[in-house]
């Protein structure tokens, strides 16, 4: 089977934060990584390789330095990577992104159809989860979105279980398909040691515009409709009381649950008059 | 002279990018990049820079800082509006819709404040409602109308509703084929009513099935679309939807607007909006629309749907929340936190290492990457408050924070923070719980 996988690489998110003085991103020092969700997506296509049978390959939009995490993801045991770079990707929203991505996947699937696409469930620097769905819909293959296990695999369908608020809903699609995953999905392994070898040899390819006859119009800023028109930090809640508790800790407590009783936070038949707000 | 770039600022947002005459500038590694032979000091970057990374040197009044020192730092201040917007807010007239001009299918006119209503297993999401009240507001701010859409199989039982909560008219796609929630079906039933009515704005629940649902809707309908909101507002001039979410994990907020197509886009987070008061017998209009396609034109069937039994997964409905972090040292410690759960009828969850440390599963996590929720009461034990942790959780009601750190994060979001030992204190707090509920005495 023909899996492909799509991956992004991001800032460590944890890193980046806003300076409270200037307002502005402070990005100096963020280390790059591959899309965690992602990268069980890969982990998920390399599985299912082993298992039946076929080629893995990834496909990453992004500057030349993204290279990297291709590099890396192939130390995992994919078997070719591409890398979607050119100036006038950038600035693309969601909706130009996944036409790029698309255009890459036609190309694949005309020389080689796909089964199977995997998408992380959303990239952790903009959370949008977007693109996947984005994607399916310009290749015209159902979405899978929010898998947490595939249940089977054949010839012609996937089964998977997705993640909704209610429970599980186990869906199945008829093959090609796109799957945007969750970490539950899977257990990471880690790269063997001749992946690894493999890997730093190994020269991800490049496509630009030109290779792909893009139409300029619906990629980069010109073919995103949506802009960023401000950033700032999260507003803070302001602070309400402040008890030192190093003391006294048990009257202080018994304090505090007295204080939530008497601004009726707290009720004493919370089934008869509290609930609903 | 050329524009100069303070990369410090720069967050590559590309508007200086579109907005250049001469396309002088660039971005590149995601930062503006200006050519300076092409540079012919327009200003326009400057003008249009959300976050005054632009300046022209030696003309100091180019730069916004000059027309107003706290541009930079003001949300919601008045935009100089980009050549974007203005191509189509205001250069065309036709596509500035009067308030009571309808919209033709195929037309240049959209007008209307859309909500679609999540209806599954015989349940409303209540965030469906939430989004009604919020509508009203931004129809009431640009002079539309607000309808709510209903798409599933036998609804009727949620039209009044949809109309007690504040829609003047409700579309309804009522189709055995949209008994289920899938993708294909869903997406075909919404784009083809936006198509036909061409309202302005659609919203809806961010949820797993408006995440889902509405991507591929703007996809086919090649708009913009803003994921999980957390603030809306609007221009009553060039109707531009203010699109505010957190970024890169929650540690910045951006506001999005979609300048060039229509409709404009959201889904919302579920409960930070207010839910609306229910007007019962409120009447409107029902339009109802055929579901024309068959079957065989999905290429998806759902097998079954396995009800989730743990009490976490309603962790953003509960009510009272005991929430643990890595200050409780210890799983076996857990049980502390469980303790006061218990006599309070609350839902135990944890912050994100909490759960790497083993001691929760992952839908228990509250935050940026688990749950977002809203109780009445959020009692945190032991959480530092780290800002991806936060944003999951402080729009609660109560705060009340534990913790032996008086620097901690947490205690400044808490109503009360609690400076401790968090085994002395909760076990306390526990005890005096239980005796005040087990008397009845609250004073």
């Amino acid at each position: 089977m023909n899996f492909v996988v799509c991956l992004k690489q991001v800032p460590d998110t944890s890193e980046v934060r806003i300076d409270p003085v200037t307002n502005t991103l402070m990005r100096e020092g963020v280390p790059s990584i591959i899309n965690p969700y992602d990268a069980h997506g890969l982990e998920e296509a390399i599985r299912l390789k082993e298992k039946v049978g076929g080629k893995v390959t990834i496909v990453c939009m992004g500057p030349p330095q993204a290279k990297e995490a291709l590099k890396k993801a192939m130390s995992y045991g994919a078997d070719r990577a591409i890398l979607l770079s050119d100036r006038a990707f950038g600035g693309s929203d969601s909706l130009a992104t996944a036409y790029i991505l698309s255009m890459a996947l036609k190309k694949l699937h005309e020389t080689e159809p796909i089964d199977l696409v995997f998408a992380g469930k959303e990239a952790i620097d903009g959370d949008t989860a977007q693109t996947g769905p984005g994607i399916a819909q310009r290749l015209g293959f159902p979405q899978l979105t929010y898998a947490i296990k595939v249940r089977e695999l054949t010839e012609t369908s996937i089964t998977v279980e997705r993640k909704t608020e209610s429970g599980r809903q186990v869906v199945q699609a008829q093959l090609p398909a796109l799957l945007t995953v969750e970490k539950e999905l899977n257990d990471l392994s880690y790269a063997s040691l001749p992946n690894m070898m493999k890997a730093a040899a190994y020269e991800p390819e490049t496509w630009d515009a030109k290779t792909l006859l893009f139409d300029v119009k619906q990629m980069g800023l010109k073919g995103s409709p949506t802009s960023v028109s401000r950033i700032f930090a999260p507003p803070s809640r302001s602070g309400g009381e402040i008890i030192d508790a190093s003391k006294d800790p048990a009257s202080i407590a018994a304090t505090v649950v007295q204080k939530l009783f008497q601004s009726n936070v707290i009720m004493v038949n919370p089934l008869a008059k509290g609930g609903k707000r | 002279m050329t524009v100069a770039v303070d990369k410090t600022k720069c967050i590559g947002c590309g508007a200086c990018v579109v907005e250049c005459p001469v396309e002088a500038m660039d971005l590149i590694d995601g930062i503006a990049v200006v050519d300076p032979k092409k540079c012919e000091d327009h200003g326009k970057c400057v003008l249009v820079c959300p976050t005054n990374a632009l300046a022209i040197p030696n003309q100091p009044l180019m730069s916004k800082e000059e027309l107003d020192p706290e541009a930079g730092s003001k949300f919601n201040l008045k935009d100089p509006l980009p050549e974007a917007v203005k191509d189509y807010a205001q250069d065309n007239d036709k596509k500035t819709i009067p308030a009571q001009v309808t919209p033709v299918a195929g037309g240049d006119v959209w007008s209307g404040v859309w909500v679609i209503i999540e209806y599954t297993n015989g349940k409303v999401a209540p965030v469906s409602w939430e989004l009604l009240g919020e509508g009203r507001k931004l129809a009431d701010a640009i002079g539309c109308g607000l309808s709510g859409v209903i798409t599933g199989n036998e609804i009727d039982s949620v039209i009044p509703e949809a109309f007690a909560y504040g829609a003047e008219k409700v579309y309804v796609v009522d189709h055995p084929i949209l008994n289920d929630y899938r993708t294909e079906p869903y997406a075909e039933a919404i784009t083809s009513l936006v198509k036909k009515y061409q309202p302005e704005i659609i919203l809806m629940g961010a949820t797993s099935m408006g995440r889902d649902v509405f991507p591929a809707i703007a996809t086919k309908l090649q708009t913009g679309l803003t994921a999980d909101c957390t603030v809306l507002g609007i221009d009553p001039e060039t109707k531009l939807l203010q699109q505010t979410r957190p970024a890169f994990g929650g540690n910045i907020m951006a506001t999005i607007l979609c300048r060039t197509s229509r409709p404009q886009m959201s889904t919302v987070r579920p409960r930070v909006m207010a839910m609306p008061e229910r007007i019962d017998g409120r009447e409107g209009e029902l339009i109802r629309e055929e579901f024309t396609l068959d079957e065989s034109d999905f290429r998806t069937k759902i097998i079954e749907f396995i009800r989730s039994d743990a009490k976490s997964a309603f962790l953003d409905k509960a009510e009272i929340i005991v929430a643990v972090g890595l200050g409780l040292a210890a799983k076996k410690n857990l049980a502390i936190a469980e303790e006061l759960a218990d006599v309070l009828g609350g839902t135990i969850a944890g912050t994100r290492g909490a759960v790497e440390a083993g001691w929760l599963t992952h839908d228990q996590q509250v935050g940026q990457s688990g749950v977002t929720v809203r109780p009445k009461v959020y009692i945190a034990i032991g959480i530092s408050g780290a800002v991806q942790h936060l944003v999951g959780m402080e729009t609660s009601d109560c705060i009340i924070a534990i913790n032996n750190d008086p620097e901690a994060s947490i205690l400044k979001v808490a109503n009360f923070g609690i400076v401790g030992d968090l085994f002395q204190i909760v076990p306390a707090m526990t005890a005096e719980f239980k005796k005040r509920l087990q008397h009845g005495v609250a004073n």
